[in-house]
């Protein structure tokens, strides 16, 4: 009962993606783009390094960088708190 | 490649995403769900930097680059978020796996299923 | 611990992955690279060593308060550059006409200059200290959690 339940949901989802992947815009032709036509003509003069990708992750959104690292570093403290190896020392009563 | 009939690198990530699935809904081992999760961010980063590519572009560096359009560079630095965010809840993942492991001796999500007091 | 041969080996290829991850960080500016892609590279040399040498050897000389101080003096000079140019907007390019990092590449193709681009190498240098911390303290503790218990040499 559970496998047929789960093919049937399995084929119906695969479907829709399947159908929307191929009915989607043609690739190379993307909708009217005017934020990044504005960022890659004047991200020379106005930030001044050659990169454009660096300068849209550091300069142009760099708050989006900043909740990046608060994530990384919460999730390597959750990592150190969970694998802990505790030496109990043996104490005589 | 200037004009593709049929759309690949969208077909490409919607496959890679049902694959994923397939996985998700009926394997029972933790590492093979583990991995099925991570093969699914594959799929979704592919397709946010397959969205903004420009028949004939180049890379948006100014360093010697030759003449013609350049791709859109904004969906380039999302996903660099993302991956990096993948990383980090992929990295806990494993860790909860190896407890799991360690609590109750066997690698099959049946078993430690109920709650026991 | 594996033979001499790979444990000689590993010894003599880390420099050159440390020269690359460090060349990919810096230039950051000017080709494809950065912080995170640059700590990615020097992270990934680090767990050669971890594979040659056993993860008991690598313990002794790698210690954890070094990691977490390096970690944290990554995060601290990244939100201070970011609270710097605090009079025009948060995150603020307030090096970009000074003469640190302030010359001002010509428009169009160009070979690349290595003193520009504002404030963004010294982020680029503690977004990477801040990832190779990270990374290492994470691998290090699953390499010791499950191989220091039953291994019995």
């Amino acid at each position: 009962m559970r496998k047929v339940a789960g093919l049937v949901s399995l084929l119906v989802l695969v479907a829709f993606l399947v159908a929307g992947a191929l009915l989607l815009r043609p690739f190379g032709y993307p909708v009217p783009s005017d934020m990044d036509d504005y960022i890659i003509e004047n991200a020379q003069e106005q930030t001044g390094n050659n990169n454009v990708v660096a300068s849209v992750v550091f300069d142009y959104r760099g708050y989006d960088t900043l909740g990046e690292a608060t994530i990384l570093f919460t999730a390597v403290t959750g990592v150190l708190l969970l694998l802990r190896t505790e030496k109990r020392k043996e104490k005589s009563s | 490649m200037e004009y593709v009939p049929v759309n690949f690198p969208f077909l490409a990530a919607a496959l890679l995403v049902g694959i994923s699935f397939y996985i998700i809904i009926f394997k029972r081992n933790l590492i093979k769900l583990v991995m099925g999760i991570g093969m699914m961010a594959s799929g979704v980063n592919l397709f946010l930097v397959a969205l903004g590519y420009r028949a004939g572009g180049n890379a948006p560096i100014y360093t010697e680059v030759p003449e013609g359009p350049m791709v859109l560079s904004v969906p380039q630095a999302l996903t660099l978020t993302s991956i990096v965010i993948n990383v980090a809840v992929l990295a806990l993942m494993l860790a909860l796996v190896i407890q799991i492991y360690r609590h109750t001796g066997s690698l099959d999500s049946e078993k430690s299923r109920t709650m026991k007091g | 611990m594996l033979s001499k041969i790979v444990r000689t080996v590993a010894n003599q290829l880390i420099l050159f992955v440390l020269v690359f991850g460090l060349y990919v960080i810096a230039h950051g500016h000017l080709t494809p690279g950065g912080g995170f892609q640059g700590g990615a590279v020097i992270v990934s040399g680090i767990v050669m060593l971890l594979v040659a040498f056993s993860s008991h050897e690598l313990s002794k000389s790698v210690r954890e308060r070094i990691l977490s101080v390096m970690e944290s003096i990554g995060a601290v000079i990244f939100v201070l550059l970011g609270f710097a140019g605090l009079g025009a907007t948060f995150f603020y390019n307030f090096l970009a006409g000074s003469p640190i990092f302030g010359n001002i590449p010509p428009t169009g193709p160009n070979p690349g200059d290595f003193w520009t681009g504002g404030t963004i190498p010294p982020m680029n240098f503690a977004v990477g200290l801040k990832v190779v911390a990270g990374l290492c303290a994470v691998v290090l503790a699953l390499a010791l959690f499950t191989g220091g218990e039953e291994v019995e040499e």
